[in-house]
């Protein structure tokens, strides 16, 4: 055991090919589908096959399975799915964060799935694509609040209700749907339900236009008494273990969309870097800040955010596979990936003048918001931060 | 010139002076001792004297070679993990934290002085001055410690960081020879360090005057025949009245480069200069007048110095986060337990993420810090990982500073609490250059 906060050396591969991925197919095809939005890139199809067979082969799942957690025996340190995950999801995502969220099978439905899923249910849905359906027309970050129902009828449930901002929710072959199997009783009533596409009363609405991702299909989905079996219930189907269960889902994914911010600050920062290198402006670590280009000064903070972000989020990864409890790092994580990403962005477009659809910049910029927004706000991480710290229920810091 | 216009200076203040001697409103005021008390400080202050009384350092044996601490192994995992020894060494340095430094922090800071028993404390039960020595010259490394350093640093900085400052002193002057003595320097000087009687000592890199590049020295030394003669001014020096030995930077041929100067030299003078903060750490400027030293004296080559403004660096980031997270630690029983508006202050968002941020940034301050130690001491590159951990550190370190006096409201303001302190303290993390080396 020692302090060392460097890319594991068998991860190294990994992050070589889900760079060559960024490079190759991602950039390449980036700027025509944020014009052609809602059109689906097929090129990903060929990718989500190799990926796939990357999975099958190797000894770590690095897909958006690779969260899943592994009991760690508690002496040795390891070093795992949830590490691997984040290190190729922000590799990934350097290319082109909207493709990764449009990638086949690698949804966030899916992470929730090798997140809580039994052993049985994981073997069923392993082909699936599964989009994650929580947000409501009137429910957002209050997730406590949806209307969806499910009602037990016989070995099924009964759901109804519409869901909103279902990212690949058009594309994806299935979808976790959070429902309340008795809106009386609050958030311990809140479950998951895995409802495969073509099942009766599972209708896709439309699709969102929106400021970025734009190669990642949003959908609005209805349910109208929509029959489920009662196997496709993730976790325990009891009402007072409830809540915990579906948010430890976020443990998990929170780090992976803290990634995806790190993947794009970082395609920002280093295009910003090699387009201020050749207008004769460049950052020396050593000197101080201030006798430097006031350019170079800020690539330097944002570089540094950058790092403490980076830093946070492996911490979290890190912390699920040694199976440590990591809800506030994966909190933090988010918090500070998602307003470095938008932050960082931002200002690239800003010192490079790269505001015009010439340049990826002004994509990145509009791309990075989001991640501030989905997976729970900047301000619902800074209350979980806070709750944590202060020893406070959701009763007293509301 | 300078000196025509600084005794016009002093007429003009002692003017002043004379007509506030004679002032009733003093006496009506009851102001007449604060204001003696000032006077008789800024006299102090503004006085400069001889270095302190150097011992003497001869060289004991001398070996063929330095010793040097080799570069640590790497596990080739990413781990968060101390070693078990690290973690030892840690709690140790938590414990006499807390229940040495933090006791004697408010007193020292009014004194502007580290009592000195507690500084005999420091070297006798933490050792912090063998730390980094290889064994073979009387310390306890074999390898680099850069990660233990900073933790220990991290953890003083918990209880104090002014006192910190004033413990930490004399191992920066320790690790230096460590990291870049020749045997004949590591002969003379460090078997005091691993002695009963560690010597206070000082690494002098600051200079006064705005946008400070320790690049860019304006201390300069020049050869003579049988070695150099250096002249300039080193301000905010720990300790700088006490040393008996200093490390100081200064320009040698256009490249900075740093000189081993025992304080008795002629030409040496220090004067009080105490600042914002950092006050228990009795920091001083050294004068260095046609201060003449042996050849010998040069200490590193280009490469080390620019590492050793890096590695001082590194030891201020690791005190912002260990003051950081005492400003953490005070701030959330506190405004959990102020109640306004008929509930605890801390059930309100303005105020409860206020300390979701101050969690946020030390988590990341810390990892950052931790990175570049990690990296220095397993030999790798480590210029970027020092340079962000800075930029991060006297950021954000100011900031949740700034907060944790903010959070406090005018109770912050006042000495009755710690705050107020940590406020001043950490203003020091972005300006600070040498003094501490990990």
């Amino acid at each position: 055991m020692t302090i060392n906060l460097e890319v594991p050396a068998k991860f190294k591969l990994l992050v070589d090919q889900a760079h060559q991925v960024a490079l190759g197919v991602f950039r390449p095809i980036s700027r025509k589908y944020d014009r052609a939005e809602h059109e689906y890139p097929k090129e990903l199809d060929m990718l989500a096959a190799l990926v796939d067979g990357m999975n099958s082969s190797g000894e770590q799942s690095t897909g958006a399975r690779g969260v899943r957690r592994t009991n760690g025996n508690g002496s040795e340190v390891q070093n795992g799915g949830n590490l691997a995950t984040v290190l190729s999801v922000m590799e990934a995502s350097w290319g082109d964060v909207a493709m990764v969220l449009a990638m086949p099978r690698q949804g966030l439905g899916n992470s929730a799935i090798a997140s809580v899923a039994d052993d049985e249910q994981l073997a069923r849905f392993d082909r699936v694509w599964a989009s994650m359906a929580i947000t409501e027309p009137d429910a957002g970050s209050d997730s406590a609040a949806i209307r969806t129902t499910a009602v037990r009828d016989g070995d099924d449930y009964i759901l109804n209700g519409e869901k909103i901002f279902v990212t690949a929710g058009a594309r994806s072959n299935a979808v976790v749907v959070w429902a309340t199997l008795d809106p009386s009783k609050g958030r311990a009533a809140i479950k998951s339900f895995v409802v495969e596409k073509g099942t009766p009363g599972f209708t896709v609405e439309r699709l969102e236009h929106k400021l970025g991702i734009r190669a990642s299909d949003t959908a609005t989905l209805r349910f109208a008494d929509c029959r489920v079996p009662a196997a496709n219930l993730l976790g325990s189907p009891e009402v007072d273990e409830g809540f915990a269960g579906v948010m430890q889902t976020f443990d998990n994914t929170r780090p992976l969309v803290a990634a995806m911010a790190l993947g794009v600050a970082k395609a920002a920062i280093d295009e910003t870097r090699d387009v201020l290198r050749g207008a004769g402006v460049a950052v020396d670590y050593d000197r101080p800040a201030s006798r430097q280009h006031a350019a170079a000064a800020a690539l330097l903070a944002m570089e540094a955010d950058w790092e403490a972000a980076y830093l946070t989020t492996l911490e979290a990864a890190w912390m699920a596979d040694n199976g440590q409890p990591n809800s506030l790092q994966a909190s933090m994580a988010k918090a500070k990936a998602g307003r470095m990403a938008t932050e960082v962005t931002l200002r690239c477009v800003e010192l490079t003048g790269g505001y015009a659809e010439s340049s990826l910049l002004e994509k990145w910029a509009r791309d990075a918001k989001i991640l501030d927004i989905f997976e729970g706000t900047q301000q619902i991480q800074q209350l979980i931060v806070a709750r944590r710290l202060l020893g406070k229920s959701s009763a007293e810091l509301k | 010139m300078a000196s025509r216009n600084s005794r016009d200076l002093m007429g003009l203040s002692l003017t002043g002076l004379n007509k506030a001697a004679g002032s009733r409103l003093l006496d009506r005021l009851r102001l007449r001792k604060p204001v003696e008390r000032v006077v008789f400080h800024g006299a102090r202050t503004g006085f400069r004297t001889v270095g302190a009384v150097t011992r003497t350092f001869t060289a004991a044996t001398r070996r063929a070679t330095p010793e040097r601490p080799r570069p640590g192994g790497d596990s080739g995992l990413f781990d968060l993990t101390p070693t078990g020894e690290q973690q030892m060494i840690r709690d140790l340095s938590r414990e006499f934290a807390a229940e040495q430094l933090r006791p004697a922090a408010a007193s020292a800071d009014t004194e502007c002085a580290a009592p000195p028993e507690l500084l005999k404390r420091v070297s006798a039960e933490l050792g912090i001055t063998v730390l980094n020595v290889p064994e073979s010259l009387g310390g306890v490394s074999t390898e680099r410690s850069t990660v233990t350093s900073v933790l220990v640093a991290e953890a003083l900085a918990h209880g104090d960081m002014g006192l910190a400052v004033a413990c930490l002193a004399p191992s920066a002057v320790s690790t230096a020879l460590a990291l870049w003595g020749d045997e004949q320097q590591q002969a003379t000087y460090l078997p005091a360090f691993v002695g009963d009687d560690v010597p206070a000592a000082a690494l002098a890199i600051l200079e006064p005057g705005p946008l400070f590049d320790p690049f860019a020295l304006l201390t300069s030394a020049h050869r003579t025949v049988d070695g150099y003669v250096l002249d300039g001014v080193k301000s905010l020096v720990p300790r700088a009245a006490s040393a008996e030995l200093f490390v100081i930077a200064a320009n040698l041929d256009g490249r900075p480069a740093l000189f081993l100067v025992e304080s008795e030299s002629v030409g040496l003078t220090v004067e009080a200069d105490p600042a914002m903060g950092l006050r228990a750490a009795s920091t001083g400027r050294v004068h260095l007048s046609k201060v003449a030293v042996p050849s010998a004296a040069l200490l590193g080559d280009t490469a080390a110095y620019a590492d050793c403004v890096r590695l001082a660096r590194l030891g201020w980031c690791a005190l912002a986060v260990g003051t950081a997270q005492a400003v953490l630690d005070y701030v959330v029983p506190y405004v959990n337990d102020r109640v306004a508006f008929g509930e605890p202050v801390s059930h309100r968002q303005s105020v409860a993420f206020l300390v979701a941020n101050i969690g946020i940034e030390l988590e990341g301050m810390r990892l950052a810090t931790y990175r570049a130690a990690s990296r220095a001491e397993q030999g790798r590159s480590f210029a970027r990982e020092v340079g962000l951990a800075r930029q991060l550190c006297a950021e954000y370190g100011m900031k949740i500073g700034s907060d944790g006096v903010q959070l406090l409201g005018g109770h912050g303001y006042v000495k009755e609490h710690p705050v107020e302190r940590w406020y001043r303290d950490l203003r020091s993390v972005a300006v600070l250059e040498g003094g501490v080396l990990v």
